[in-house]
């Protein structure tokens, strides 16, 4: 299943950057005048030291990750960017998988006083300024098998045109096709009490997963404060978990056609950043595909930074969100009411090291979870990254988190970039 | 949420390019010290330096640094740089980083202000993610090095007060020797002590004190090349601290200048092309 997509959205790629680099052809010989491979090996272990709730999940994973980038480049900055992604994980055979990070074309220039600049393949794009939460950032599908944290994402095939001036940006997204969300099989941990089925994916559009969807977003900085306004028409990022009509221990992956609309800000002063975001999404299912509830959300909070701490070079962060969405106990994520708490110690060092502890607390669901990460530059080629997440309580009524009680883990990541 | 690159946070790294940019004015200073209070003939040579040291257009260049710890341990950052010189108003610079390769692809754009504070954003190739970044932190290390965001920046002539204290030789040449007092509150900095030579008026030294005044960190500056046979550009130069025994060298290269670069290299839309 998971090489298969993965081997569609490559095909399509491949053509779209084929496209692009056969019309660049066109002005005959691009000689590139810059090549370079780049990426990053890592050897990763995860260990559970709490037993699992079903039998079959395993207690400690060991995975490989080789995550290259090939980039070349013509005279005119004219270049191709190509990322695959390869994960082997040694609990979940879900978890070993393929992707194409990206496989990109891009050209960009000129056109009186503003700029353009066209992207036709496989990408990446990241929209806001959350660090709890990505609200607004709809265009990738997340790769949850990747992390819990939904920061990792899938390639996403598009056509992405921006134009730009004094004016501010505006950004165009043409979504070709449409990518369904990673999930942990029977085997991994952190999977919940029932496994989502990723072989049997519906689509409320008859298109399915080749429905077009579209995108626009427009930026502009105002002094300290940056704005964003995002519109997204199109096919769901984020599934509907449908219970199977005959109760199987499996629930179902259906993606709704829905509606957008995004703000998000940041107001930079002195060592401040103030930040929102908020949406409104229309045309998408409740909590276990009840019913349609149009929903507003939002993340507001900041971060202060207390700068060279207690006579050494450190800095010391603080950052505080706070997470709402209107449907309440209908609420298709744990957002619902939660507040995230958190502190950053930047030493500062030749290493780059710094250490981050957070807490996630959900107001009305008495759940918490606590996060530990620390970060260290071993040589100049080699990282290591140490992070523990903890499921300390899950309320009663906190659905989306039952089963996860156990899952918390220790994670060990030893990098090696090239 | 905690990405890598955070913790480097290149602060103010408007890199020592415009410090470097001391192009000073060939006026005699011995004049100008003659004929002015302390005071003045600090400022004088200022103002004229910055008159003198702009007009370059644009430029790229390479940086390599070599961060050596008292032990001799050695660990290196490499840097690609482009500058924009922007009429009444700070310079544009975008920092592409090579070395180490954990953080290779941040790219970090500043948009330096003369009065105002600057405006930086700095772009996370792992997410894609453009953050818009305080610019309050002056004086915290930059990548580890013994280089302060706050040295690394333009040193705009508005935030200093000055006093000519002397003259006297610097190798073959005569230098003026002049105190500058950090106006901003957030500069790790009480003064600093800085040697320009009459020739040519090239920053040769600069003597850093901490806020106890007690004498931190030395630099020295060195390979002095001109170009667009006008403007003055280092080769070399060494920061030396004189607390912890840790030094940083910095070498610059591959200078090339008025390569055409305009306002819309210097955007968010660029930074997210750098690579």
């Amino acid at each position: 299943m998971r090489s298969s997509l993965f081997l569609r959205g490559g095909a399509l790629s491949a053509a779209c950057v084929s496209v692009v680099l056969v019309s660049a052809e066109v002005r005959a010989e691009t000689d590139f005048v810059y090549e370079e491979v780049s990426g990053r090996i890592s050897l990763e272990s995860r260990e559970f030291p709490e037993s699992a709730v079903f039998p079959g999940q395993a207690s400690h994973s060991t995975g490989l990750v080789f995550h290259p980038k090939l980039y070349v480049e013509d005279a005119d900055g004219r270049s191709v960017t190509v990322a695959p992604f390869f994960r082997y994980d040694s609990a979940d055979p879900r978890r070993t998988h393929a992707d194409l990070r990206e496989a990109f074309a891009l050209v960009f220039g000129e056109a009186g006083d503003s700029e353009w600049e066209i992207r036709v393949g496989i990408d990446q794009v990241f929209w806001g300024v959350a660090e709890s939460r990505h609200l607004v950032d709809i265009v990738n599908q997340v790769d949850l098998v990747e992390h819990p944290n939904e920061e990792t994402k899938l390639g996403q095939p598009m056509a992405h045109l921006t134009w730009s001036g004094e004016w501010g940006v505006l950004e165009l997204f043409g979504l070709t096709y449409h990518r369904a969300r990673t999930f942990p099989g029977p085997a991994g941990r952190m999977r919940g009490l029932f496994v989502i089925d990723d072989e049997h994916v519906s689509y409320e559009s008859s298109a399915g997963e080749w429905n077009l969807d579209l995108a626009v977003r427009y930026t502009q900085s105002f002094g300290p404060v940056d704005i964003g306004l995002s519109a997204f028409d199109g096919t769901s990022r984020e599934p509907s978990i449908c219970p199977t009509p005959v109760p199987t221990a499996q629930l179902t992956q259906h993606y709704e056609q829905i509606r957008q609309f995004g703000i998000d800000s940041q107001i930079t002063i002195d060592a401040w950043l103030l930040k929102l975001e908020a949406i409104r999404r229309t045309g998408f299912r409740n909590l276990f595909c009840q019913q349609e509830e149009d929903y507003s959300a939002f993340v507001v909070g900041g971060e202060y930074a207390f700068y060279s701490v207690w006579d050494s070079p450190a800095d010391l962060s603080v950052l505080a969100e706070w997470n709402y969405d209107e449907r309440g106990q209908n609420a298709t994520n744990v957002f619902q009411n939660d507040l995230f708490l958190a502190v950053r110690y930047a030493f500062n060092d030749v290493q780059g090291t710094d250490i981050t502890f957070g807490v996630f607390e959900d107001v009305d669901l008495e759940s918490r979870v606590l996060s530990m990460e620390f970060n260290r530059r071993l040589t100049d080629y080699w990282t290591l990254n140490v992070e523990a997440i903890a499921f300390v309580k899950i309320g009663d009524k906190d659905f989306l988190q039952h089963g996860l009680e156990n899952d918390s883990f220790v994670g060990l990541n030893l990098g090696y970039s090239f | 949420m905690t990405d890598r690159s955070h913790s480097m946070q290149p602060d103010c790294l408007l890199l020592a390019a415009v410090l470097v940019l001391s192009a000073w004015f060939a006026a005699p200073s011995t004049a100008i010290a003659d004929t002015h209070s302390p005071e003045e003939a600090g400022l004088q040579i200022a103002l004229e330096a910055r008159d003198r040291g702009t007009g370059f257009g644009d430029f790229t260049a390479r940086q390599t640094m070599v961060l050596r710890n008292r032990h001799g341990q050695e660990s290196r950052r490499d840097v690609r740089i482009k500058i924009l010189e922007v009429d009444d108003d700070g310079d544009r610079s975008m920092f592409v980083f090579d070395q180490p390769r954990d953080v290779k692809g941040t790219a970090f754009l500043v948009h330096a202000h003369r009065t105002e504070p600057d405006d930086q954003w700095l772009y996370l190739p792992a997410l894609k993610r453009v953050k818009r970044i305080s610019s309050s932190n002056r004086s915290g290390s930059f990548m580890g090095s013994e280089f302060a965001y706050e040295d690394m920046t333009a040193q705009a002539v508005e935030k200093f007060t000055y006093k000519h204290l002397r003259d006297e030789p610097c190798g073959e040449l005569t230098c003026s020797v002049t105190e500058r007092i950090p106006v901003e509150k957030g500069s790790g900095y009480s003064r600093q002590v800085v040697w320009h030579d009459h020739d040519a008026f090239r920053i040769w030294k600069v003597e850093y004190y901490d806020r106890k005044d007690e004498h931190l960190k030395s630099l020295e500056i060195s390979d002095y090349q001109q170009y667009l046979d006008q403007y003055w550009f280092a080769g070399t130069m060494t920061m030396m601290n004189h607390l912890t025994g840790k030094s940083t060298v910095l070498n610059w290269s591959d200078y090339e200048f008025q390569t055409g670069l305009d306002d819309g290299d210097f955007t968010q839309t660029s930074l997210r092309r750098a690579r």
